[in-house]
């Protein structure tokens, strides 16, 4: 009998190299558990590889999978090529367990967003799992995938791993394809994997990662990516922002768990400092809201129903295709972004709000190289709460934008981030977020692979030991 | 009151490349509807553009031509329309760092010099073809069905924008009749009006001469160089005739009709659509390295403009203007003989003749035989038989009987044969004379030369 809850993708690859088990049965074995958490929305059958069966987000394109990015306005489009990831992990063996739930069009921090219905968070079904790879977090912390690939645009891997207690990495932008990953905002977007372990995160992150000729934003690595053994923080310098921990919003009990992990980073080697990012946090949420949106009015400007996807029947008229296509097929987040996208790039508005908007990411990012002259790493809670329940959010859309106050700055910077689960709060998993320099995923994985074998966190929900 | 006319052009120019401007699919002109598509330029979830560098390299190469500066730094930006010929919902083209600004074009004309500045150079790929049924002259309004074809969706289409330099039709139609040839001599576009890989829009307004720059109309839709200017003038026209009845010309953009010479409202200013022009965040900026642009300028070949005005100098400019507009000048050059006989016959008999198909040497040898030779000869040789060398030998052999000793005896016999027919002419029927050349012709298997035998039989039938 298979442990799917317990199972690493490192020991199941060890089952099927010691011929313990094969891919297909292990395949099975995932997809036999009762998906109670709606981490699916459609799951796959067996067909091919020798390898850890896998879980995609419902955004990275599939060849004759279904890929609807959770809108009904891609409902029943069947892609006729591979995303560079898809592709890649299929050339590693990796068998497709299926797509998994996600906000619509990545627009959101809880996946009720998704057209399809929300995912829930294994630890708690009242409560959501973060989002918006919400599905791909749920089905690697619920035992319904060894592990699983989501994309983060705002914090959309690193959230959803917190809430849901697993790991989560948002690579340096431009070291993961993005060809074939349906887009929301081109210029943030990336790929990154969930796992149960920093070691599986490392795993995956190396068959994903390197440069893409289909991809132009694409670059080599600079060295090749290590399977982290290390178990102390020796020689290392770490950065507590100050503007990141004590944001408005951190609830104690996340605050606590943070601290406590801060403590043993120094307990483990490392030496710890004070250090400030001011207008990273106070600039970064709001300039996101500018750029994101703006980029996805302008991407999600092809859903016009004319080659694909959903088309509104009966139209007479051009206009009245586009205008009934799109109010049709899009739900209320999408359509929220493209307004305030489209009013941000519109002539007369773009100078004061676009193109400001990319000054000061400029600014942002320079804030954190500054910090890097100092610091290795810089540490933080990942989401200011634990999971929320359903609805709590659903309808204040900044309360909702909250959720990635910590996480927005360093994307904006386009720098890496890991997020691994330090303990619980109100028995709910608390994410803690360690964040380098550009290319520096290799540290990361060394860094919270230390803290990962001290912390002994147990990434099993309590309700389902 | 005098009017100046002050037009600026914007000039589309697809380039031949193999494959499109941001995927792979081959460039195809005529094939059956959507045979080249791919995800890439039907515009899939999560497709992403990849920049032709062929295309790249052709649009410095041409901005170097026209005496731009190469941007060390150029950015593609996205440009938002609604159309179903653009299958992104904004086409990828390049907005305030374009790859070549600030140039110059030299157009020759026969009082001095005509300097046109080139504002920009910029490389963009172009829509799709849609087509309307049942419309109102294959208008979208009206239609019961519209059908996209996108084989020519992500052709690298270069645009050029001149400065408002221009100030009359003529001068328009002389700046894109050398730009037409520049573009065709450096290899990297067909350039056919009628194809639609070469396409002109106008700005035009009109003003006192020296006076402030007054609103300016655009004109659009004109696919030769003739209907240009029919079109440029006819829009000059329309605005002296409204200034000068007391009104007021208004931002608007018109097409021309070449049918029948109207121009209709395309778009008034409020209509003008908001473009939201951004950055491209899926492409890097484009950096082309010093030595490229060097060397792309070192593979610049002598500019039509330069040999227009060196072959003024033998000829006249009219002939200069056509010989090198024509692609026909180096051929000209190559041929041996009389320079006015030979621009003659270039101009008059062999325009739209492909050169590389023509020998230099066999088309002299025939030249210089022309007044020897019957016309028809002549003409066939023309059509058949300059390809290679030795070619015209076959037709020079069948020279022209012209000696006067053989064709007399000739008209003797016909002139006793037809008895009655004299005496008519010598009674003043003097059409009669085509009759007896004709019988000549038949006679002499059509070898004689028609301008001797006129002459012989005219004397003969003297009375």
């Amino acid at each position: 009998m298979i442990d799917t809850l317990r199972l690493t993708a490192e020991a199941a690859a060890g089952l099927i190299e010691r011929r313990e088990v094969s891919a297909a049965e292990l395949h099975t074995a995932y997809l036999a558990r009762e998906d109670d958490v709606h981490a699916y929305l459609c799951t796959t059958e067996y067909a091919e590889g020798e390898g850890v069966p896998i879980a995609l987000k419902d955004l990275i394109t599939t060849k004759g999978v279904a890929t609807t990015a959770g809108s009904k306005i891609l409902e029943g489009y069947i892609p006729v090529f591979d995303s560079t990831v898809a592709r890649r992990c299929k050339d590693a063996g990796l068998p497709l367990l299926g797509k998994t739930n996600m906000d619509e069009f990545a627009m959101g921090s809880s996946t009720e967003n998704s057209a399809y219905g929300p995912s829930r968070n294994p630890w708690d079904p009242t409560r959501v799992p973060g989002g918006s790879s919400g599905g791909s977090s749920a089905a690697v912390a619920a035992g319904l995938a060894p592990w699983a690939l989501g994309s983060d645009t705002g914090g959309s891997i690193k959230q959803p791993a917190a809430l849901c207690g697993v790991v989560g990495l948002r690579p340096t932008y431009g070291t993961v394809s993005r060809f074939g990953i349906v887009a929301f905002a081109s210029s943030l977007d990336q790929v990154g994997p969930i796992t149960k372990t920093v070691r599986d995160c490392a795993r995956l992150y190396e068959i994903i990662a390197g440069r893409d000729p289909a991809d132009s934003t694409t670059v080599d690595l600079l060295e090749p990516v290590e399977i982290p053994n290390a178990t102390d923080l020796k020689g290392l310098r770490i950065g507590v922002p100050r503007e990141l921990n004590e944001a408005e919003g951190i609830e104690p009990g996340v605050a606590d768990s943070v601290a406590a992990t801060i403590d043993l980073c120094r307990d483990l080697g490392a030496e710890v400092g004070e250090c400030s990012l001011p207008r990273s946090v106070d600039y970064g949420l709001a300039c996101y809201y500018l750029i994101a949106p703006a980029e996805a009015s302008s991407n999600l400007a092809r859903y016009d129903g004319v080659r694909y996807g959903h088309r509104a029947a009966g139209a007479k008229e051009l206009d009245e295709l586009y205008e009934r296509t799109r109010s049709e097929g899009f739900g209320d987040e999408p359509k929220r972004r493209i307004m305030l996208g489209t009013y941000a790039l519109s002539s007369g508005y773009y100078d004061a709000y676009y193109a400001q908007a990319q000054k000061v990411r400029t600014l942002i990012a320079q804030e954190h190289a500054a910090l890097f002259e100092h610091f290795d790493l810089l540490v933080s809670a990942t989401s200011p709460t634990v999971a929320f329940p359903l609805g709590a959010r659903t309808a204040n859309p900044i309360a909702m934008y909250l959720s990635d106050v910590l996480t927005i700055p360093s994307n904006m910077a386009g720098l890496p981030g890991l997020s691994i689960p330090c303990g619980l709060s109100e028995g709910l998993p608390v994410g803690f977020q360690l964040v380098g320099p550009q290319f520096s995923e290799n540290l990361l994985f060394r860094a919270a692979h230390a803290l990962e074998q001290t912390l002994e966190f147990d990434f099993v929900p309590g309700r389902l030991k | 009151m005098s009017w100046e006319p002050v037009i600026g052009l914007e000039v589309h120019v697809q380039l031949k490349t193999r494959t499109k401007m941001f995927c792979r699919c081959e460039l195809a002109f005529g094939d059956p509807e959507n045979t080249h598509t791919c995800p890439v330029c039907l515009a899939h979830p999560g497709t992403l553009p990849l920049p032709n560098r062929q295309a790249v390299e052709w649009t410095i190469k041409l901005g170097l031509a026209l005496g731009c500066e190469i941007a060390a730094r150029a950015v593609f930006h996205r440009k938002h329309y609604w159309y179903p010929d653009l299958s992104k919902g904004y086409q990828i083209s390049q907005y305030d760092e374009p790859l070549c600004t600030n140039g110059t074009f030299r157009v020759p004309t026969e009082d001095g010099d005509h300097d046109v500045g080139i504002v920009r150079a910029h490389l963009e790929e172009d829509a799709a073809k849609t087509r309307h049924l049942e419309g109102a002259g294959g208008r979208i309004v009206g239609a019961t069905r519209s059908l996209v074809d996108f084989n020519r969706g992500g052709t690298p289409l270069v645009e050029i924008v001149s400065q408002p330099d221009i100030h009359s039709a003529e001068q328009a139609k002389s700046f894109l009749e050398l730009l037409r040839q520049t573009v065709v001599e450096l290899g990297i576009s067909d350039a056919e009006m009628e194809k639609g890989t070469l396409r002109c829009d106008a700005n035009i307004s009109v003003r006192e001469p020296g006076g402030p720059l007054r609103i300016r109309t655009e004109l659009k839709n004109m696919n030769s160089f003739r209907f240009i200017a029919r079109g440029i003038d006819a829009e000059i026209a329309r605005q002296i005739e409204i200034y000068e009845s007391g009104g007021e010309v208004t931002q608007e953009t018109y097409d021309f009709h070449a049918a029948t010479g109207e121009l209709t409202l395309h778009r008034t200013k409020e209509e003008a659509e908001d473009y939201r022009y951004f950055p491209e965040p899926d492409l890097v900026p484009l950096e082309p390295e010093p030595e490229l642009v060097e060397r792309l300028r070192g593979e610049l070949p002598e500019l039509p403009g330069l040999r227009l005005r060196r072959l003024e100098r033998e000829l006249d400019f009219y002939a200069a203007t056509v010989l090198v507009t024509g692609g026909l000048d180096r051929l000209y050059e190559q041929v041996p003989g009389d320079r006015r006989a030979v621009a003659n016959v270039l101009m008059n008999q062999l325009a739209g003749r492909d050169p590389a198909e023509i020998d230099p040497g066999e088309l002299g040898k025939l030249i210089e035989a022309r007044d020897r030779i019957p016309r028809t000869a002549f003409d066939d040789a023309l059509a058949n038989g300059i390809g290679k060398p030795g070619a015209a030998d076959a037709y020079l052999q069948d020279t022209a009987i012209a000696d006067t000793s053989e064709l007399e005896p000739v008209i003797e016999r016909i002139l006793a044969a037809n008895e009655q027919e004299v005496a008519a002419y010598r009674g003043g029927k003097e059409s009669l004379i085509g009759f007896f050349v004709g019988q000549v012709m038949k006679e002499t298997a059509g070898k004689a030369n028609p301008q001797a035998v006129n002459e012989l039989l005219r004397e003969k039938l003297r009375p």
